[in-house]
């Protein structure tokens, strides 16, 4: 059986992971290999890694900073932001990364992701869309949330998958650092449009959240951030108790 | 010396720093130094039919069948399935074992089957030492090997398929042992045990079977 994924998310920005709320008020946390690593001895699955200030300063990750949190994981490492052509994509990945997260440059540009899956495979290709509650629907925002798309949430995933997306990283901007759990709307309505494993991100911050998100059909992943940066919760923690709940995620670590 | 071929494709150097926190030597190789290799490794995310094409640009069918009886091979996902003689990916393979690659069939399922997965390893095959565990995968393809005492271990997604497949010294694990934690780091110092045992022989004779080196 698939297993469910645990995910923590270091946010970084100049070189530091950092944690904002509704995608503002960042805060410094650390040095991202060193939580890397510390997120891997507690059992986490796989790390996401976005640098969140890189699109809107037109930059992309630091290959150096990518090096040298990929050189000690012996898990997935997936990494974002800024990431607009090909060339990009391919340094990161070089750098170490298994995957890359698009967001911002796709929507300004869908082919990149066709010609990212063409290059890499579309298993390297981890369509990020961060979303916001619109009348009765949903919202594709784009720079961190900062930039209204012309994109709907049922328009932009079929796309993306038909574009060769291989995961959906799935941000409600809403729920984002507030604690109150996933929207598990919006992770419903993206099960129903695409066949792609989903990664559910926004809001958690207890055990009952992830087990709710991980019930929802194609979604397979679960990020977390802030409840392990402050605590209370070790990624060990949380596993122990989506157990209990009955969720089928990794035994051993 | 492990050689971890390079065929232009995915992230390579996770695999070799995966041998060298196990304390192994390992160094990317676009064909260069195979003769030497005592190890070698066919990594490989993305497309079959590019990974395909640059096989056969380098020569690799030829050398690698030439040395498959001496020097322990390990293919790890896309580079396990090239392992085999086509696939339906689109392109012909190395044709080192016998069989094909098709299309994962998981209905109602997310695909590419991507995340961590039960590896149930066979009694006396490869994976014999690492034992069963969970590993990562990230794939849409699988082997299909014509001789099914080939497979070493299975795992299930939708459908079971390999999960690895050893016949005398070439390996293939359609997971990322790189990236599989404690159980992948098992499952490299199980090939690393090997390569040890082989090189230690210096290779004087060859056996057929493949079951030991000296």
């Amino acid at each position: 059986m698939l297993k469910r994924r645990i995910i923590p998310c270091l946010d970084v920005a100049a070189d530091v992971v950092v944690k904002g709320v509704r995608f503002a008020d960042l805060r410094l946390l650390g040095d991202p290999a060193e939580l890397a690593h510390r997120y891997e001895d507690q059992g986490a699955d796989e790390i996401v890694l976005l640098d969140i200030t890189a699109s809107r300063e037109g930059r992309t990750p630091n290959p150096l900073v990518v090096e040298r949190v990929a050189r000690r994981l012996g898990i997935p490492l997936t990494v974002g932001g800024g990431l607009r052509d090909a060339a990009a994509i391919g340094a990161v990945l070089a750098a170490g990364a298994d995957k890359v997260s698009l967001n911002s440059p796709a929507l300004r540009r869908p082919g990149l992701v066709a010609e990212a899956s063409r290059r890499f495979g579309a298993q390297a290709v981890v369509l990020a869309v961060d979303v916001r509650r619109e009348g009765g629907g949903y919202r594709v925002y784009a720079a961190g949330g900062s930039l209204r798309t012309p994109w709907l949430l049922d328009a932009w995933l079929p796309t993306a998958q038909s574009l060769g997306a291989g995961e959906i990283l799935l941000t409600s901007i809403d729920r984002d650092g507030t604690r109150q759990g996933y929207d598990l709307e919006a992770l419903r309505l993206a099960s129903g449009l695409v066949s792609l494993p989903i990664i559910a991100s926004g809001g958690a911050a207890l055990p009952r959240h992830l087990a709710e998100a991980l019930a929802v059909p194609g979604v397979t992943g679960a990020l977390l951030a802030g409840v392990l940066h402050d605590g209370p919760w070790t990624v060990g923690a949380m596993r122990q108790e989506l157990r209990s709940l009955g969720v089928d995620v990794r035994a051993a670590v | 010396m492990i050689a971890v071929l390079d065929l232009g494709i995915g992230n390579l150097q996770s695999v070799v720093w995966a041998f060298e926190r196990l304390g192994a030597l390992a160094r990317l190789s676009r064909g260069e130094g195979l003769d030497e290799a005592e190890g070698i490794v066919l990594p490989g995310v993305g497309h079959f039919g590019a990974a395909a094409e640059r096989a056969a640009q380098l020569g690799l069918a030829p050398r690698l069948r030439g040395l498959a009886h001496e020097v322990p091979l390990l293919g790890i996902c896309l580079g396990m399935q090239l392992l085999f003689e086509r696939s339906e990916e689109g392109g012909e393979g190395l044709a080192l074992l016998p069989g094909d690659v098709v299309r994962l069939a998981a209905p109602g399922l997310p695909l590419p089957h991507t995340g961590w997965n039960d590896v149930e390893a066979l009694p006396g095959g490869f994976l014999q030492g690492a034992g069963d565990g969970e590993a990562y995968f990230v794939h849409g393809y699988v082997a299909q090997p014509r001789n099914p005492a080939i497979v070493a271990a299975w795992t299930s997604y939708g459908e079971r398929f390999p999960a690895a497949v050893s016949q005398g010294r070439v390996h293939g694990v359609q997971f990322h042992p790189e990236r599989s934690g404690a159980y992948g780091r098992a499952v490299l110092l199980r090939f690393l045990e090997e390569v040890a045992q082989c090189s230690r022989s210096s290779r004087p004779s060859i056996s057929r079977e493949g079951t030991s080196c000296a």
